[in-house]
């Protein structure tokens, strides 16, 4: 069933808030905005990889009165909450010291384009909290209500999975909390709680079964995998002329290259791709691909931290046995936050390999000498700066073009200006959205953590109204018609919303923009671009 | 409601006030046995949610950055928002507990136009200080206050107390001078109170336990106040009394004070034992939150998880060949067995 509300139907909310006490507002499945349960296959497929994380397996929609729990489905989550109260200081802490000051609450993207005061976070987070005070605290236990909290109903687990899904763990409301209470930690412990009585969606868990059985969560076999790399290389010779090299899964390489599985599949992912290709080939850098590591992505982020770990570890796995001294990661996300903040601690130390040097500049990259993994961004910026590229950013003069920071790496990680440096280094019209839907106070795609699914998206098209106003009032005031990214996600969930909010711009990843201005020795005259479209002059 | 309800809380506090020292005549009992008390359960109580925080360890570096990480030496690092040492990430801190940096950054989310309007609605954030100013003059004249209330149990009284003192009366305003500090803190307390009321989504997530302190607070700040320029108060009697407090002395005996110092007292007593308990606790905790007390440095140097479980490992290279071989080998991938090796292998 297609969706097809229109932006002004869609803008027929307010802030208003309700006149019962939320508590006493019971959580409503409305299509469009909670996703498709996990099928019973893939969890137990799942269930047998991790030998159990995947308990109470059975057929459920989120519409049916009785949700089946298992019998005793209140002692598990009591049980995991504990537990995790004691694993995590991060999630103790923010169970404790939050003073309701409101500060996140219009931050969130689906609060401000939905006005559901449940997605204001500080709401979000009270869902868990009341729970924490009504089972784990004196007061709680005595005062109920008068203390902020409640008993653990099945309403409540209802609710958790209607909300803790419509929560994309970007985190832009931690950047405004005066105590850093980050709503994306709280989301993860939920949606592990919601594992353990058998609530899960299939969006995230059947690429993360496909990531652990083929390697990418796309589900794509390694001789399918090669065979679409070699017909991205054929395309390459008929734009360029030049025959590149597609080594993969070689030992004895320098550097391994791990990127989304999502760009070897899909539109405008796939220019991304062939841009990767076309750049290593012109350095002549000695690398390769990996089919069985063919997923930069990590769906397990969104699951639990030990399905992250499982989907992670492949990595270093991969490096190890391919020999290689260090590794190159694509343009992701959320794979950005993974290897940034969890990698080397969760499968590390990484002391097989070394620390990452630019064979063509000689920089080392002294900032990555624990994970021995850089973003592509700061290779490319550092070739570009060192004048190793020949480039004519001409060939992007039809493009105005601004770029879209990803939630992960501007508040994970923090890499702004890299990918900034290499936009303007390839593309003459660049322009900035306002300064407070960018860089770290950027706003979210509406579609992460795994929520990119199509049933979802009302939530997503109310969520994207934060970046879609913005690339609204960038394409009114200065005709932009490009939106650069570097995230895979984003490649998927940002043509729908711009499609959506602010018609007629395009979405290109940040390699594709290079690859078109990239000047490769022995190449014809181009013509085209990497869309096979005319390039300027040539119309 | 629950604001209703927290401010009867307070009021019945301010009666078992009145009638225990008041009527009763149980001076003692609420002029040292109850601060006594209040003292030790916070002590205890603090401690023992501070340990209770810091038990449960930190797996994972996640800092919520907030600027350009240290990159290539050609692009500037934003050190204070983005820190990479142990150095930044205490100025970091330092902001953050001082000048309150994050709230700083506060922004209100604005729609204006009709639903009609369609794309061409408009969505600004303009900028929204009015929290950061009010949680400034409240935490900060409260510190004042605070540090001021020193004089009651140190003899001598330090000269930098004094200084302070001087400071504090520089308008000399009314006769004994007035107190900016402490007429600040009615009126941070109060702006704090008035935002929960005017403001609906604030007002919806309001509970109890918020208002709760913020009346407590101005409870205190209010019978302070009274005692100093209206109801006078035999200031000596009071530093007798103050100093028993300090020197865990039960034998003096408390007569001639006015019973608002009583009720004073009894709410400052509340207000610390019940500390431990609330979301005041915020104040031992903001310098526990892991997205702000740690650099962001996870990917320069090893961090260790004490729980890191060994046996969680990746599908195996092995497995996926296994599953997968005679695809790879007849698209010319390369492969660690060939089949008949793999064979070899499967039937012994």
């Amino acid at each position: 069933m297609a969706w097809n509300v229109k932006p002004e139907e869609l803008l027929q909310y307010d802030y208003k808030v309700p006149q019962k006490n939320w508590m006493d507002v019971p959580p409503e499945f409305k299509p469009g905005t909670w996703c498709y349960p996990a099928k019973p296959e893939i969890l137990e497929y799942l269930n047998k990889a991790t030998k159990g994380d995947f308990p109470h397996i059975r057929e459920w929609v989120p519409t049916d009165v009785d949700w089946k729990l298992p019998e005793d489905w209140r002692e598990r989550i009591k049980k995991g909450f504990r537990e995790r109260l004691d694993k995590y200081r991060s999630f103790k802490v923010f169970m404790d010291v939050c003073v309701r000051c409101g500060a996140c609450a219009d931050k969130c993207h689906f609060y401000i384009g939905g006005g559901d005061p449940k997605n204001m976070p500080v709401l979000r987070a009270e869902l868990l909290r009341s729970i924490y005070r009504g089972e784990f605290t004196l007061a709680g236990k005595i005062l109920g209500r008068l203390a902020g909290a409640r008993k653990l109903e099945e309403d409540v687990v209802k609710e958790w999975f209607l909300y803790f899904y419509q929560c994309t763990e970007c985190r832009r409301c931690s950047l405004f909390c005066p105590y850093g209470i980050d709503t994306a930690e709280i989301t993860m412990m939920a949606r592990e709680l919601l594992h353990l009585v058998g609530c899960n969606i299939n969006w995230i868990l059947e690429p993360a079964s496909n990531s652990n059985r083929t390697g990418n969560h796309m589900g794509i076999q390694p001789h399918a995998y090669y065979g679409m790399m070699e017909f991205m290389c054929d395309d390459i010779e008929e734009i360029t002329g030049v025959k590149v090299n597609c080594p993969v899964n070689e030992k004895g390489h320098e550097v391994l290259f791990i990127t989304p599985s999502g760009d070897i599949f899909a539109d405008p992912g796939t220019y991304t791709y062939m841009g990767y290709l076309m750049l290593f080939h012109e350095i002549g850098l000695d690398y390769t691909w990996s089919t069985y590591a063919s997923e930069g992505g990590n769906f397990g982020l969104f699951t639990s931290d030990r399905m992250m770990k499982k989907l992670n570890a492949k990595m270093y796995a991969e490096a190890k046995r391919l020999g290689v001294k260090y590794i190159i990661g694509g343009e992701c996300g959320h794979m950005w936050r993974v290897l940034n903040q969890y990698m080397d601690t969760m499968n590390g130390p990484a002391d097989f390999l070394e620390t990452p040097v630019s064979p063509i500049t000689g920089t080392r990259f002294e900032s990555a000498a624990g994970t021995s993994m850089i973003h592509i961004t700061e290779f490319t910026s550092d070739l570009m700066k060192h004048g190793k590229l020949k480039l004519d950013p001409s060939r992007n003069d039809d493009k105005i073009v601004t770029f879209h920071d990803s939630c992960n790496p501007a508040r994970a990680m923090g890499l702004l200006d890299e990918p900034r440096y290499v936009i303007q280094n390839v593309c003459n019209n660049f322009v900035e959205m306002p300064e407070d839907t960018i860089r770290e106070k950027t706003f979210c795609c509406a579609g992460g953590s795994g929520l990119n699914t199509d049933e979802f998206m009302e939530m997503r098209m109310r969520g994207g109204i934060g970046r879609g106003n913005a690339l609204r009032h960038v394409q009114q005031k200065n005709g932009v018609n490009t939106l650069a990214t570097i995230c895979a996600i984003d490649r998927a969930t940002l043509p729908p919303l711009a499609n959506y909010w602010a018609p007629g711009v395009e979405v290109y990843g940040v390699h594709e923009l290079v690859a078109n201005a990239l000047v490769m020795t022995g190449e014809k005259p181009r013509e085209v671009d990497l869309r096979q479209e005319p390039l300027p002059g040539m119309e | 409601m629950n604001a209703l309800y927290s401010l009867f809380a307070v009021f019945a506090l301010v009666v078992i006030a009145l009638v225990g020292a008041g009527a009763a005549g149980m001076e003692q009992l609420f002029g040292l046995y109850i601060p006594w008390l209040a003292i030790a359960v916070f002590l205890v109580g603090f401690v023992a949610k501070v340990i209770g925080w810091a038990k449960s360890p930190v797996p994972f570096r996640i800092p919520t950055t907030a600027g350009q990480m240290k990159s290539h030496d050609w692009i500037r690092h934003d050190k204070y928002d983005n820190p990479a040492t142990a150095g930044q990430t205490f100025v970091r801190m330092a902001l953050e507990v001082l000048l309150f940096r994050s709230l700083f950054r506060n922004l209100t989310a604005q729609r204006f136009g009709s639903a009609q309007d369609g794309v061409d609605v408009k969505i600004r954030y303009a900028s929204a200080k009015w929290l950061w100013l009010f949680a400034l003059i409240f935490h900060y004249s409260f510190l004042v206050v605070f540090i001021r209330h020193w004089r009651l149990f140190l003899d001598p009284v330090p000269s930098a107390l004094l200084a302070l003192e001087y400071a504090d009366t520089f308008l000399q305003i009314g006769a004994p001078a007035l107190y900016m500090s402490g007429a600040a803190l009615a009126l941070g307390v109060s702006l704090l109170l008035l935002r929960r009321f005017v403001v609906p989504q604030v007002r919806y997530i309001s509970q109890p336990a918020d208002y709760f302190p913020l009346f407590l607070i101005l409870g205190v700040a209010l019978s302070g106040i009274l005692m100093r320029y209206w109801a006078k108060t035999d200031i000596m009697a009071v530093k007798e009394v103050t100093m028993a407090l300090f020197s865990l002395n039960p034998a003096v005996h408390i007569e001639g004070i006015g019973v608002v110092f009583f009720v004073h007292v009894f709410l400052v007593s509340c207000l610390i034992a019940y500390l431990p308990f609330s979301k005041l606790m915020h104040m031992g905790g903001v310098f526990l939150s892991p997205t702000r007390n740690l650099p962001n440095d996870s990917r320069a140097r090893y961090h260790r998880n004490p729980w890191n479980d060994p046996n969680v490992k990746a599908h195996s290279y092995a497995a996926y060949e296994d599953e997968f071989r005679e695809k790879m080998i007849e698209a010319g991938l390369p492969v660690e067995k060939t089949l008949e090796e793999a064979a070899k292998t499967e039937a012994q």
